[in-house]
């Protein structure tokens, strides 16, 4: 069954009419030219940007019925940049955590007690993905979650996501990797 | 007591030569605000003697059209101005501010009136409703215009993690909240300052007007008190307010923060 339909959805000068389904446990990779609008559909998936037309829905439920928090919790969204909150690692955990009534865990290979203001662009990143798995979301929406991660960092972050699909979530990653699909055995699909 | 020393024009030029140890200092400095400066004075002397005839007028009708008019305009004014202090603007925010202006300082100056000072006459006698008001606007102005410039930028500079906490299913009040935090604080600061400082480090206005016009320093001093304590629950509703007003124009119906709202100018 699919999981994540967008029909029509719209947005000029970007993407018009665009038709998309995402189902359960699948992984596609999002590429195109810079400035084509990738981050743009990703944000507006997960309803921080308004669309000019279109429906977008979960397991058949239209999104406008959803309220925003369920909603994003549901269909997560990892920001490019991988952006973090002001303290230490843990406590970034522990307030997402507390937003999604979990309970936090340990984010691999990071020091709990790192500044999270100081990490670096590749630890920000795995701070980042840790954050969007937690409280299980049913569709990941990663914007170049690994762009600043060394080789095996990147692996990891990958064997993450694949387990993430493994147990039924869906994801839609956007790269500038090309062989991003092709290493996560994705489809592929272009703006 | 002892009688008041009346000010004529010729005192006032002599005060006036004041503003020079300001315009020597311009030019030794060469700041370049030899122009500004003489307007502001100007500005200064022609916005007091236009206060001055307009109150003359005030307490010379009665009845509450007058008082309430001159406060509407003042008060209209002060949230005008409240916006164009600050860096940035949303659609909304001057309907905002006036509103929030006229709420806090209304609400403040009637429960000052007529269940602090419990004035003999109606609540709109102009010596005081007036008078009060105006200080009680002159500073919600500052928490106000601060406060709303705070939270439009934290808004517009902190949008990554505000949507770090909306994007992980935050509801929009827990997203803003460290904006908000944030803005109500540097609003709320000058005031908190003022109350540390008053009497140790400085003589207040209010009070330093009543002592000239030879009031006794004891009633002097509970006046200035009782004008400190308004003036702080106006800043604080006034600050609240504004902030949680900027919150509902940046957000739209699906609490998404709209930034492309914010339009930054030079202020």
């Amino acid at each position: 069954m699919d999981s994540l339909v967008v029909r029509g959805l719209t947005r000029t000068p970007w993407w018009r009419d665009l038709d998309l389904e995402l189902e359960g446990g699948e992984v596609a990779v999002l590429r195109g030219p810079s400035g084509s609008g990738k981050t743009l559909l990703l944000r507006a998936l997960a309803d921080l940007d308004p669309v000019d037309a279109g429906e977008v829905s979960l397991d058949g439920r239209s999104r406008e019925a959803t309220p925003p928090p369920v909603w994003r919790r549901a269909v997560r969204y990892a920001q490019q940049g991988a952006p973090c909150l002001p303290g230490t690692v843990e406590e970034n955990v522990a307030a997402v955590a507390a937003l999604l009534n979990v309970p936090p865990t340990p984010v691999p290979a990071l020091d709990p007690r790192a500044d999270a203001s100081r990490l670096s662009g590749g630890e920000a990143q795995r701070l980042a993905l840790h954050r969007a798995l937690l409280g299980a979301p049913r569709v990941l929406l990663l914007d170049e979650v690994t762009a600043a991660l060394d080789r095996p960092a990147a692996a990891e972050a990958e064997s993450r996501v694949q387990a993430f699909a493994r147990e039924g979530g869906s994801v839609l990653w956007v790269s500038h990797d090309a062989a991003l699909a092709e290493r996560l055995g994705a489809r592929e699909m272009s703006l | 007591m002892i009688a008041i020393v009346q000010l004529t024009l010729t005192d006032l030029g002599l005060a006036a030569l004041l503003v020079l140890a300001n315009a020597a200092v311009d030019l030794i400095l060469r700041l370049g605000l030899g122009r500004r400066l003489l307007l502001a004075a100007v500005r200064a002397a022609v916005q007091l003697a236009l206060l001055g005839w307009v109150l003359g007028l005030v307490f010379e009708t009665e009845g509450p059209g007058a008082v309430l008019l001159v406060t509407l305009v003042m008060a209209t004014v002060a949230g005008v101005e409240a916006v164009r202090r600050g860096s940035r603007r949303v659609p909304g925010v001057f309907a905002a501010s006036i509103g929030v202006m006229l709420v806090s300082s209304f609400a403040v100056t009637s429960y000052g009136l007529l269940v602090v000072l419990d004035i003999p006459g109606p609540w709109y006698t102009p010596q005081y409703a007036v008078p009060l008001l105006g200080m009680v606007l002159g500073n919600a102005l500052n928490g106000i215009s601060l406060g709303l410039d705070a939270a439009l930028e934290g808004f517009d500079e902190d949008r990554a993690r505000v949507e770090l906490l909306l994007a992980h299913g935050a509801t929009r009040r827990q997203a803003a909240a460290p904006v908000l935090r944030r803005a109500a604080r540097r609003g709320m600061i000058p005031i908190l300052n003022a109350m540390i400082a008053v009497g140790v480090i400085s003589v207040p206005g209010m009070m330093t007007g009543q002592l000239l016009a030879g009031e006794d320093p004891g009633t002097a001093a509970r006046y200035q008190l009782f004008i400190l304590f308004a003036i702080a629950g106006a800043v604080a509703l006034g600050t609240v307010g504004v902030i949680l007003a900027a919150e509902r124009l940046v957000f739209d119906e699906r609490d998404r923060l709209r930034v492309d709202r914010i339009r930054r100018v030079d202020s």
